[in-house]
């Protein structure tokens, strides 16, 4: 039985490399996938505490993540796409000018 | 004993003024004019009738007061707005509804010219300002007396600043204003004082307290509190140092002066003296300051009216040395004496200023007497009256003022005050002399127009023709062109027969024991300059032996002997400065121009009236304006109320201009203080 502080261990991980690569990544689509990761790392620590707690809680909430990013990505995507028709560019510094 | 009617005499002139102020645009001029007269003509048969049954009580019972409702109550402290007619209330009751009457039907043809809504404008404010004074008179508690006190200070504002259109008018009704509340402000000091020490504003509570104690023989607490209530008669009666507003309120019409500053209102400080005689008796400190006030004022005052040239001016300035004889009697301790003058005065002063309205009237606004003479023969009427007036004033032999002042004069004498017995005496031959040339420049001689040019424009009354009276641009809207001056027309004829028949009989109620009489008045006034005492039969045997003492000792013949003496001599005085008058005036008029010529530093302060409007100016006013506008204005308002509000401004300004450099539209700035904010929160939770 692999204790439940391997799951976080990973979780955390998982959570710092997608944050690191919202921050990080110059690409507005790699960005969009790091924020997957952040919401994969977070199903991950919900469904490993439902299965320590020994109920099923975890893995429904799981399924409601996963349904918002799947919303969120078809919106992101979207998003992004009309982003790179107006300024022909992926790169989140080139849309500063929404400021002071 | 009591009465239900002793509200109606305040209340009918109030009710008056409710109808005139809210419909009279709409009235026309002898409904609004005749109902103003009217009501003041009840209120005088109310007050006639409570005097009538006052009179029929004995002499010790003589008090009728009527309780309206409370006014105040709190823990031990109860005030009740209680009227109250007394000896000394009657009289002037009878003043100043009488010739408050007379002088309202005067204005009804005074103020013929006036549109409607000005009209009835002019007569919601005499109605009310007969009101508020009638107030004042019957209020037995310094609160209900003060509420009159400030409300005819409120319509003195309003009346002399009746032409408000005219920058002279409203400045005079603003200084009128002003000073009065300098005055009103010692006299609130004053009754806070009365209340400390005593713990009741009552006048006739704090009479029987006083009564309890010895007088105050040193100047103390008492004295002072005395002395701040004198500083709010001098403002109301304008005397020295606060008389500077009377003269200037000679802007208002002229049947307002004769009301307001002649009848009524500057006597509400000898009045409230008076009604105070006892609290005042024991601080014979502030009745001396009293005295020797009232005599410097009458001598100064005095001395002005000599040179004067506009006829109001010389009759508001005799007005106001008549007044520092009236607290010259009041500080030597004849309170009796000073009332009496003061209701003589009533009539010869509302009938001098009535008869200067009458001729400033047929001349269309012309004031300036070297611009008169002559007038005798268009003006036989205000003639006759304005010289019946006038004698009496100068204190002509057995005419009323001749009565009063002598007998003011007396007591003076009489007390010992020699030195302001002198005074006094100099005064009224001051009073003769300048009445009488009142009279020669005005009425006799030819028609004159010897003012120069440039005192025509006093008081915005342009245009004056070259030869005679025609097309004068009167100051109150006298347009048409008239012919010769015409005489006073009915209205006002009837009021100055009226007064000047009271000019000559009003001082035989108080006819002196020297000439045969009893000093009716002196004796009827008595029990309200006495200390209440519970239980009216004890009250009136001390007023009787008062009186009884009194009679003995006017009796004496030593006493009598004086009093003939002095009355010679004011009679001799009175005679003489008017001889000197006619001489000056009538036969040499050189030696006027010679003397104003040889004594020109002495002249020219007397023309500007010693500069104290100067000094004032320079002294209070200036400075006062000065601090108002660098340190109020510039100071406190610019800096620091504006500077507050606008100092919040720019903080917030300036913080928002730095604050808005965090918004830099980098969505990775937000997303990483976001992350940062949850981080933090969440820490601080995990490790708190």
């Amino acid at each position: 039985m692999i204790p439940l502080s391997h799951y976080l261990i990973v979780s955390a991980l998982l959570f710092a490399i997608g944050t690191a690569g919202v921050f990080l990544r110059k690409n507005l689509i790699t960005i969009l996938l790091s924020v997957e990761i952040m919401l994969n790392a977070v199903n991950l620590s919900f469904v490993a505490f439902g299965r320590y707690a020994g109920s099923v809680d975890g893995q429904i909430i799981t399924f409601f993540v996963m349904t918002v990013a799947a919303a969120e990505a078809a919106v992101g995507l979207a998003l992004v796409i009309a982003l790179f028709r107006t300024r022909a560019s992926l790169n989140p510094d080139a849309f500063t000018s929404l400021k002071w | 004993m009591t009465s239900p009617l002793i509200a109606l005499i305040p209340l009918l002139p109030f009710a008056g003024f409710v109808v005139n102020s809210t419909m009279g645009k709409r009235l026309p001029k002898p409904v609004s004019g005749g109902l103003a007269s009217l009501v003041m003509l009840a209120s005088l048969a109310i007050a006639a009738t409570l005097v009538w049954q006052l009179a029929s009580l004995a002499p010790g019972d003589r008090l009728i007061t009527q309780t309206l409702y409370r006014w105040m109550s709190s823990g031990e402290f109860t005030l009740d707005v209680t009227l109250l007619v007394d000896p000394l209330s009657a009289v002037m009751l009878l003043v100043v509804t009488g010739i408050g009457s007379l002088i309202h039907i005067y204005s009804t043809a005074y103020m013929h010219d006036e549109v409607d809504s000005e009209f009835a404008r002019y007569f919601s404010y005499l109605n009310l300002f007969a009101s508020f004074m009638l107030v004042l008179v019957l209020g037995s508690s310094l609160p209900v007396l003060f509420v009159g006190w400030e409300g005819v200070g409120l319509c003195s504002y309003l009346l002399i600043g009746f032409w408000f259109k005219k920058k002279s008018a409203n400045d005079a009704g603003k200084k009128a204003f002003v000073v009065n509340r300098i005055g009103d402000y010692a006299f609130l000091l004053g009754m806070f004082a009365l209340f400390a020490m005593f713990g009741t504003l009552e006048m006739r509570g704090i009479a029987s307290a006083v009564a309890a104690q010895p007088a105050e023989t040193t100047f103390g607490l008492l004295s002072i509190t005395t002395l701040l209530l004198f500083i709010g008669a001098t403002g109301k009666s304008a005397q020295l140092p606060l008389y500077v507003w009377l003269p200037d309120a000679m802007e208002g019409p002229t049947p307002v002066s004769a009301l307001i500053h002649a009848a009524t209102m500057v006597t509400a400080g000898v009045y409230m003296i008076g009604r105070n005689a006892v609290l005042f008796s024991h601080t014979p400190e502030t009745l001396l300051i009293v005295a020797v006030v009232g005599a410097a004022t009458a001598l100064m005052a005095g001395t002005i009216g000599l040179v004067q040239n506009d006829i109001k001016r010389v009759l508001a300035y005799s007005t106001v040395s008549q007044l520092g004889l009236m607290f010259l009697s009041m500080g030597v301790g004849a309170f009796g004496a000073g009332i009496f003058h003061l209701y003589t005065h009533a009539f010869f002063k509302a009938l001098l200023f009535l008869g200067s309205g009458a001729v400033i009237h047929a001349l269309h606004g012309e004031q300036d007497i070297r611009n008169m003479g002559g007038l005798k023969k268009y003006l036989p009427l205000t003639y006759w009256t304005f010289v019946i007036g006038s004698l009496a004033l100068a204190g002509f032999p057995f005419l009323s003022g001749f009565f009063s002042k002598d007998e003011l004069l007396f007591e003076t004498f009489a007390e010992g005050h020699t030195i302001l017995w002198a005074i006094g005496a100099f005064t009224s031959l001051l009073t003769a002399i300048y009445m009488g040339r009142l009279v020669f420049l005005t009425f006799h001689g030819e028609r004159r127009h010897d003012a120069p040019a440039a005192a025509d424009a006093h008081g915005g009354h342009g245009g004056h023709a070259a030869h005679d009276a025609h097309g004068h641009g009167g100051g109150h809207g006298h347009g048409a062109q008239h012919g010769a001056p015409h005489d006073a027309p009915p209205a006002m004829a009837v009021a100055l027969v009226v007064l000047a028949i009271g000019s000559v009989l009003a001082g035989y109620i108080g006819v002196p024991a020297a000439l045969g009489g009893h000093n009716a008045l002196g004796a009827w006034l008595a029990p309200s300059f006495a200390p209440p005492v519970e239980g009216g039969a004890i009250a009136g045997e001390a007023a009787t032996a008062a009186e009884g003492a009194g009679e003995a000792e006017a009796h004496d013949e030593e006493h009598i002997a004086l009093e003939r003496t002095l009355m010679g001599v004011s009679s001799a005085i009175a005679i003489g400065g008017l001889l000197v008058a006619a001489f000056i005036w009538l036969q040499r008029r050189e030696i006027a121009a010679n003397m104003a010529r040889s004594f020109a530093p002495i002249h020219r302060l007397l023309l500007n009236k010693y500069y104290v409007d100067e000094i004032y100016e320079a002294t209070i006013v200036q400075p006062v304006q000065a601090v108002s506008r660098e340190g109020l204005w510039r100071g406190v308002d610019v800096g620091v109320i504006d500077g507050a509000v606008n100092g919040v401004g720019a903080i917030v300004d300036a913080s928002a201009g730095a604050l808005r450099r965090l918004q830099t539209g980098s969505v990775r700035a937000y997303a990483g203080s976001l992350f940062i904010g949850v981080v933090l929160m969440l820490g601080y939770y995990l490790w708190r």
